[in-house]
C-alpha cells in the first residue's frame, strides 16, 4: 500500500461522507428543535428524483438543486404539519413521509419520462462537475498537505464544499445567534421559550425548513453530481445511516463532521478489501465494515464512550398549558 | 335447492369456460421492475414481441415485494391465464409448491429450474456470454487489469464473475482481475452511487475495463467508467446505446426469446428444462453501431473462433452454481 492509496480511499471517503453530512446537520436542526426526523432518506429521495428530472428539463444543474431543495421542504412542512401543528407522532409521521417518497419518485418519473422511474441521463451543465480548487497543482509537492489538498480536497463537485462549509455556520447558528439558542431551548424546553414570548410552533417549522434545505442538498449531489440522473431507491438507506451519525455526534455540529467523516472511510474502507488485506494481513469481510457505523452508535448509545444525551424535549409535541 | 345448485353449478362451469376461452398468457416481472434496461425489461420485449405479430393480449404483473410473489402467481393462474411466465431465480421455490395445484396451466421461470410436469425452465449459460465478454476485456486492456462489480453477492451473479475470469486468462493469461460486489442485500441492486465509488476504486487499481453484472447499480459503473474515459461492459440487455464510445459490449440474455417462444407456443407449450447457451443463441455478446469502433475485426474473428469451439465442446467453461467454487480467481 502506498501513499497515493491512502489517498484515493480519503477522496472516496469524502465522497461518500457528503450526502451523509448534509443529512446529519439536517437532522441536527429539526432534533435540536424537538422534532424526530426520520423522514430524512425520503427527503433527500424526493429531493435526488426532482433536481435529476428538472435539471434534465432545464439543462441547469442549479436549477435542479434548487427544484430538489423546494421537494424536500414540501416533504419537510406536511412532516411539521403532522408532528407539529397536528401533534402526530413524530416517527410514524417520518416512516410514513419515506414509504410515500419510496412511491412517488418512481410513479413520478415513470410518469414523466417513462423509463421505469429512472431520469434520463445528464450532462453537461446539467451535472455538477468536479471542479479544481486553487493552487492545487502548485500546492501538490509540499509533502503531506500538498497532496491531501491536491487530490483529496480538490477534485470534487462544489456541493462538497458547501457542505463543509455548513459545519462551521451550522456552529455559528447554534451557539452564537439568538436563533440557535432559541432552537436549542425549544428542544430542551419549550416550556421555557413559549414563557418568554417566543413562539414554539414558529422555531420548531423554521428549524423543519433548514432540515427539508440541506436534505435537497443531499439528494441533489446524489442524483446530479455523484450520478448522472435519478434510480429508484438509490438513497439506500443513507438517511438511516446519517441519523446514526447524528447520536454518535451527540447532537453537535463538529462532532458530525467527525462521525460522517469516519462513516464514509468506513464505507469507503469496505470497497478496497484488498487493501485491508495488504495491511492488517487479516481478511476482514466488506458487510462487517458496512455494519460498523450502526455497531459504533450502539456503544456510544449504551455509554461507553462518554455519553450521549438526545434533547430533552425530542419526539414530544408541545402542548400549551391553558 | 338442489335446482339452484345445479344453476350454481352451470352458472361456475360458464365462467370456467368463458375462462379457457380467453387463456392469454400472462407474466409476471420480480422486483427489479418491468423497466430495468435489463434483465426484466428483456422479458417484457419478448411478450411485446408476440403481442405485436399475433394481435393478442398478455396480462402482466410487477412484484412490489416478496410477499406478494404466491398471491400474485396464484391470482393470475385462478385467472385463467396459460401459460404464464416469470422472471427470477427467487419464484423457483413459490412455484414449486403452486404448480402441483394447478396442473391444466403452464407455467415457465426464467432463471431457476423448478422439476414439475407442467413448468418449463429456461436457464441461461450465462458463464459462456461472460468469458467471451472477458476475452474482449482481456484484449481490449492496456494496463493488463480488469475489474468486474457484481450487483447482490449471490451464486447466480458468482457464475457471470467466474465465467469472466475464465475468459480474461485465456486471452491473457497474466491479467489481473479486480472483482467487487456492491452488497449482500436486495438493496445491492439499487444502489449506484456506491457501484459508482467500487468502479472508482477498481480504475485506481489499474483497471481499464470494467463488467458490470449488478442490475441498475450497474449504469452507475457504465456512468462513471464514461467518465473517467476507461471501458466497460453492460450485462443482459444490449447496453451499448447508454454510453458510446465506452461500453466495449454488453453479454447479452436472450430472456426476450424465451419469453416470445413460450406465448408463441401457447397452451400446448412443451415443459421440461431448457439450457440457453450459445449454441442456441441464449447468449451472445453485443456488436452494434455504438461499439464498431472499439472491436477489432481481429478481436472479433479471435472471440468468434472461440464462441464455436464452446459451443463444439472443445472449450468447456466452469459453471460456477455446479460446485460454489471458481478454479480460477
Amino acid at each position: 500500500m502506498d501513499l497515493s492509496t491512502i489517498y484515493e480511499i480519503l477522496a472516496s471517503a469524502l465522497r461518500m461522507a457528503t450526502p451523509l453530512l448534509f443529512a446529519c446537520l439536517a437532522g441536527l436542526y429539526s432534533e435540536r428543535a424537538g422534532v424526530f426526523d426520520i423522514g430524512l432518506e425520503g427527503k433527500m429521495l424526493m429531493a435526488a428524483m426532482t433536481s435529476a428530472a428538472v435539471a434534465y428539463l432545464t439543462g441547469s444543474a442549479w436549477i435542479g438543486l434548487g427544484a430538489g431543495i423546494v421537494a424536500s421542504l414540501i416533504f419537510a412542512a406536511i412532516h411539521g404539519l403532522a408532528s407539529i401543528t397536528f401533534r402526530g407522532n413524530q416517527l410514524i409521521s417520518g416512516v410514513a413521509l419515506n414509504f410515500v417518497a419510496s412511491g412517488a419518485t418512481i410513479l413520478i418519473s415513470q410518469a414523466m419520462f417513462g423509463q421505469g422511474g429512472r431520469t434520463p441521463p445528464l450532462n453537461g451543465a446539467a451535472r455538477f462537475h468536479e471542479m479544481t480548487l486553487p493552487f492545487a497543482d502548485a500546492l501538490r509537492p509540499v509533502p503531506v498537505l500538498g497532496p491531501l489538498y491536491a487530490d483529496v480536497l480538490s477534485g470534487n463537485a462544489i456541493l462538497v464544499y458547501i457542505a463543509l462549509l455548513c459545519v462551521p455556520l451550522s456552529w455559528w447558528v447554534l451557539y452564537r445567534t439568538r436563533f440557535g439558542l432559541r432552537l436549542r431551548a425549544v428542544g430542551e424546553n419549550p416550556e421555557s421559550v413559549d414563557t418568554a414570548g417566543v413562539s414554539v410552533v414558529r422555531l420548531r417549522y423554521g428549524a423543519l425548513m433548514i432540515t427539508g434545505i440541506l436534505c435537497g442538498f443531499a439528494g441533489a449531489y446524489m442524483s446530479t453530481a455523484l450520478q448522472a440522473g435519478f434510480g429508484r431507491e438509490m438513497t439506500a438507506g443513507r438517511g438511516y445511516i446519517a441519523l446514526a451519525a447524528l447520536i454518535f455526534a451527540k447532537w453537535r455540529p463538529w462532532y458530525a463532521l467527525w462521525a460522517t467523516l469516519l462513516f464514509g472511510l468506513l464505507q469507503a474502507l469496505a470497497l478496497r478489501p484488498d487493501v485491508i488485506q495488504g495491511a492488517l494481513h487479516l481478511a476482514i469481510p466488506g458487510p462487517a465494515l458496512d455494519a460498523m457505523p450502526y455497531i459504533l452508535t450502539v456503544i456510544v448509545l449504551a455509554g461507553f464512550v462518554g455519553k450521549a444525551i438526545p434533547p430533552r424535549a425530542g419526539g414530544q409535541p408541545y402542548v400549551k398549558e391553558r | 335447492m338442489t335446482l339452484m345448485k345445479s344453476f350454481l353449478g352451470a352458472a361456475a362451469g360458464m365462467a370456467l369456460m368463458a375462462g379457457a376461452a380467453a387463456a392469454d398468457p400472462a407474466i409476471i416481472y420480480d422486483l427489479g421492475g418491468k423497466f430495468d434496461k435489463s434483465f426484466n425489461e428483456a422479458a417484457f420485449h419478448g411478450a411485446d414481441r408476440w403481442a405485436k405479430e399475433t394481435g393478442g393480449k398478455f396480462k402482466e404483473l410487477e412484484m412490489q415485494s416478496e410477499a406478494q410473489r404466491e398471491q400474485a402467481l396464484r391470482r393470475l393462474a385462478e385467472s385463467g391465464a396459460n401459460p404464464i411466465a416469470m422472471t427470477g431465480f427467487a419464484f423457483g421455490d413459490v412455484l414449486n409448491t403452486v404448480a402441483p395445484d394447478y396442473p391444466k396451466t403452464k407455467f415457465v421461470i426464467v432463471d431457476a429450474v423448478v422439476d414439475q410436469p407442467n413448468v418449463r425452465s429456461v436457464v441461461f449459460q450465462e458463464e459462456q456470454g461472460s468469458y467471451l465478454v472477458g476475452m474482449l476485456a482481456a484484449m481490449a486492456s492496456k494496463t493488463g487489469t480488469v475489474g468486474f462489480v457484481g450487483g447482490m453477492d449471490i451464486p447466480l451473479i458468482r457464475k457471470f464473475g467466474c465465467g469472466y475470469v475464465q475468459g480474461v486468462k485465456a486471452a491473457k493469461p497474466d491479467a489481473k482481475v479486480v472483482q467487487n460486489f456492491v452488497g449482500t442485500t436486495p438493496s445491492a441492486w439499487n444502489d449506484p452511487v456506491k457501484a459508482s465509488e467500487l468502479t472508482k476504486a477498481e480504475i485506481s487499481q489499474g483497471a481499464d475495463v470494467i463488467y458490470a453484472a449488478a442490475g441498475q447499480s450497474g449504469l452507475g459503473v457504465l456512468q462513471t467508467a464514461a467518465d473517467e474515459k476507461v471501458k466497460s461492459i453492460g450485462v443482459d440487455s444490449n447496453q451499448n446505446h447508454l454510453h458510446p464510445g465506452s461500453v466495449l459490449t454488453s453479454m447479452v440474455k436472450r430472456v426476450d426469446n424465451a419469453i416470445y417462444d413460450a406465448f408463441k407456443e401457447g397452451d400446448a407449450m412443451k415443459t421440461g428444462t431448457d439450457v440457453m447457451g450459445l449454441s442456441n443463441d441464449g447468449v451472445a455478446f453485443a456488436m452494434d453501431d455504438n461499439n464498431k469502433d472499439l472491436i477489432t475485426p481481429a478481436m472479433k474473428a479471435t472471440v468468434d473462433a472461440v464462441a464455436e469451439k464452446i459451443k463444439s465442446g472443445e472449450i468447456k467453461v466452469h459453471d460456477y452454481m455446479t460446485d460454489n467454487t471458481c478454479p480460477i480467481e
